[in-house]
C-alpha cells in the first residue's frame, strides 16, 4: 500500500530528475554559446603560430587586393585551420624584430590611451566629488547635460571636436585625441554614481574633525571608491584602445594612427604577420579582463538605470 | 528624518563650502564647455548659414540639402535598418541568457567570463577571422552550403549584426542579471506557494521589475548601434558595399570634402534624435519606477 509519504518521495524523485534534465540542457546551451564566443580569439591565437607560407596558402585569397584597394575573387578555397601544420614563432620574430612599423603603431596606441585613462579619471574624480557634494538644482541640470553628452555618438561629437581642434591648431597632433578624451563626460557620470553612495555622515565627520575639502576628497572620498575607479579605468581603456573614428577624422598623418586603425590596412603582402600583431594587440586588454573582471562587472552594473 | 538632516546641513552650509564644491567641478566644466558645448553652438550656427566665411543666414536650407542628399539617405536608411534588426535581437538574446544564468548551474562564473570576454577583445584583432569566416570560400558558406560573398552582398548587414551581438551580449546580460537579482525574493516565493508556474512568475512579476532595465538596455543598444561603424570600417574599409554605408561613413566623407554646413546640419539632426531617445528613457524610467514603488 502506498502511503502519502511514498507518493511524496516518488514525486520528489521525479521532480529532481526533471530538474537534472533542465540543468543539463541549459548548461549545454551555455557551454556551446561560450565556445562559439571564444572561437575568434582562439583561432587568432593558434593561427599566430603558423608559418608565412601556410598562412598565404590558407588565407591568401581573402586578402588579395586590386590596385585600387578593392578585394578580388580568387577561386581558391579558404581554409580556416585550427592547428598549424608547423608551430613556429616566425611571425612574432618578424613583428618584434624586423617590422618596426607595427611596434611603432602599438606604441602610438599606448601613447594615446595611457594619458586619457589617467587624466580623464583625475578630472572626473574632481567633478564627481563636486557633483556629489552640496547638491543643488543647477548641478542637477548640468549633470543631466553630461548624461546627454555622454550618450552622443561620435557622428555628433566629432564635428565640434574637429572645429575646436582646428581653432586651437592641434589637428594632426596628439592633443587632438588627448584633450577631448580627457574631458569626456563618461567617467564623470559613473564616478558620480559611486561617490553619491558614500554616506554623507562619513564626510561630515571628517569635516568636523577639521579636515579641509581637499583632504576629504583625496583621503576619504577617493579611497572609498577605489573599486569604482578601477572599473571605470577598464571601461575607458577598452573604449580608447579600440578607437577608430577619432584618428580617422583628427589625424591626417597615417604615421600617427594607432594600431587599431593600422591593423585593418594590412594588405596581401603582410598578412602573414596579421595574426601575430592581432594577438599582441589583444594581450593587454585580455590580461586586464582576467585580472579585473569583477571590477568590470561592478562598473557595468552601476551603469544600469541612468539616474540611480 | 531626511528633511531634518537637510535643514541641519542647510544651517551649516556656508557660501564658501558651496564655492569649493564648484571649484572641484571647474576643470571638467571648462573642458566640456571648450570641447563639446561651445563648438556645438558653432555647429548650430554653421548649420543655418550659407558658408563659414560669409555667414549669410539661409534658414533650414542646409537641412533640406542634407535630407535630399542620396548618400545621406542611404546612410541613414542603413543605420536605421541595422538598429531595427540588431537591437531587438540583442535585447532578447541577452535577456534570455540572463534568465538561463539565473538557474543553479555548474561553472556559471566561467560561462559569464566567456560571454563577457568579447567586450574586451579589440575589434581590430578579430576582424581577420571574421573576414575568413564570411568569405566567399569561407567556413560559413562551406558549413551551410551557401554561395554568398557575405560582406559584398545584400546580406552584409547580417555579418555586422552577428559581430554586434557577439560584442554586446555579455554587457547586456550583466545588466539583466543585476536587475533579476534585485527582484524581491519573498514576492516570488509567495507567488510560487500560491501555485504560479515558472513562466507566469516570469511574465507577471519579473518582467514588471525588469521593464526599466529592458528600456535602458534597448536605448543603450540603439546608441551602441550607431557606433558599429568601427566594426564595419575595420572589416570593409572606406568604401564598403552599399548596404554597409553608414552615417559615420557619410560624416567622414563630408569631413574630407570640408562641407561644414552639411556636416553641421547632419550632426544637429542626429543630436536631436539622441535627445528624443534620452527623453523617452527618462520619462519612462520615472513612470516605471513609480509603478513599482506603489
Amino acid at each position: 500500500m502506498r502511503t502519502y509519504e511514498d507518493v511524496e518521495k516518488l514525486n520528489k524523485k521525479r521532480r529532481r530528475m526533471g530538474q537534472m534534465c533542465t540543468i543539463g540542457s541549459l548548461t549545454g546551451i551555455l557551454a556551446v554559446t561560450s565556445a562559439v564566443f571564444l572561437l575568434p580569439v582562439i583561432f587568432t591565437f593558434t593561427n599566430s603560430f603558423m608559418s608565412a607560407s601556410e598562412i598565404g596558402a590558407n588565407y591568401g585569397a581573402v586578402f588579395a587586393t586590386t590596385k585600387t584597394g578593392g578585394r578580388v575573387f580568387i577561386s581558391e578555397t579558404v581554409n580556416l585551420k585550427f592547428i598549424p601544420d608547423l608551430v613556429t614563432f616566425q611571425q612574432y620574430v618578424t613583428v618584434l624584430f624586423r617590422s618596426p612599423a607595427y611596434l611603432f603603431k602599438f606604441w602610438n596606441s599606448v601613447l594615446y590611451v595611457a594619458p586619457i585613462v589617467i587624466f580623464q579619471l583625475f578630472v572626473a574624480a574632481l567633478a564627481a566629488y563636486g557633483f556629489s557634494r552640496e547638491r543643488s538644482l543647477a548641478k542637477e541640470i548640468i549633470f543631466f547635460g553630461y548624461i546627454i553628452l555622454m550618450l552622443m555618438p561620435y557622428q555628433v561629437t566629432l564635428v565640434p571636436n574637429f572645429l575646436v581642434s582646428r581653432f586651437l591648431h592641434i589637428v594632426n597632433t596628439h592633443w587632438a585625441i588627448w584633450l577631448p578624451g580627457i574631458f569626456s563626460p563618461f567617467a564623470v557620470f559613473l564616478l558620480t554614481k559611486f561617490m553619491r553612495r558614500i554616506p554623507s555622515g562619513v564626510l561630515e565627520a571628517a569635516r568636523i574633525d577639521g579636515a579641509g575639502e581637499w583632504q576629504i576628497f583625496s583621503q576619504i572620498a577617493l579611497p572609498l571608491c577605489k573599486g569604482g575607479l578601477a572599473s571605470i579605468a577598464i571601461l575607458i581603456f577598452i573604449d580608447y584602445w579600440n578607437m577608430v573614428e577619432q584618428p580617422l577624422v583628427l589625424l591626417e598623418n597615417e604615421d600617427m594612427h594607432p594600431l587599431s586603425v593600422f591593423l585593418s590596412k594590412i594588405n596581401a603582402g603582410e598578412i602573414s604577420l596579421a595574426f601575430a600583431v592581432a594577438v599582441i594587440y589583444m594581450v593587454l586588454p585580455l590580461l586586464i579582463f582576467l585580472y579585473g573582471e569583477e571590477y568590470l562587472v561592478e562598473g557595468i552594473t552601476y551603469q544600469g538605470g541612468i539616474k540611480g | 528624518m531626511r528633511g531634518s538632516a537637510v535643514t541641519v546641513r542647510n544651517m551649516k552650509r556656508t557660501d564658501r563650502e558651496k564655492l569649493r564644491s564648484w571649484l572641484f567641478l571647474a576643470p571638467s566644466l571648462i573642458g566640456v564647455t571648450l570641447f563639446f558645448v561651445a563648438p556645438f553652438f558653432v555647429v548650430l550656427f554653421y548649420s543655418v548659414v550659407n558658408n563659414p566665411v560669409q555667414h549669410e543666414f539661409v534658414g533650414l536650407s542646409n537641412y533640406f540639402r542634407v535630407g535630399k542628399n542620396e548618400a545621406y539617405r542611404l546612410a541613414s536608411w542603413n543605420t536605421l535598418r541595422f538598429s531595427l534588426t540588431a537591437v531587438p535581437l540583442a535585447v532578447f538574446l541577452s535577456l534570455f541568457t540572463a534568465v538561463i544564468m539565473e538557474a543553479k548551474l555548474p561553472c556559471k562564473s566561467l560561462f559569464r567570463s566567456c560571454l563577457l570576454s568579447p567586450m574586451m577583445v579589440p575589434v581590430a584583432s578579430i576582424v581577420l577571422i571574421w573576414q575568413v569566416l564570411f568569405h566567399y570560400n569561407g567556413l560559413i558558406n562551406s558549413i551551410f552550403g551557401a554561395r554568398i560573398d557575405w560582406l559584398k552582398s545584400e546580406h552584409a548587414q547580417l555579418v555586422i549584426v552577428l559581430l554586434f551581438i557577439w560584442k554586446t551580449l555579455g554587457y547586456n546580460m550583466i545588466l539583466f542579471m543585476a536587475a533579476l537579482a534585485s527582484v524581491p525574493k519573498d514576492l516570488i516565493e509567495v507567488a510560487r506557494i500560491e501555485g504560479a508556474g515558472r513562466f507566469s512568475v516570469f511574465f507577471t512579476i519579473k518582467l514588471r521589475y525588469l521593464s526599466a532595465t529592458i528600456l535602458f538596455v534597448t536605448i543603450m543598444s540603439v546608441l551602441n548601434s550607431f557606433k558599429v561603424f568601427r566594426e564595419t570600417y575595420l572589416m570593409t574599409g572606406e568604401y564598403p558595399f552599399d548596404s554597409l554605408y553608414l552615417l559615420q561613413h557619410f560624416m567622414n566623407n563630408t569631413f574630407i570634402s570640408l562641407d561644414y554646413q552639411k556636416l553641421s546640419a547632419a550632426a544637429v539632426m542626429m543630436s536631436l534624435i539622441i535627445v528624443v531617445l534620452v527623453g523617452v528613457l527618462f520619462v519612462t524610467e520615472d513612470r516605471f519606477g513609480r509603478d513599482i514603488e506603489d
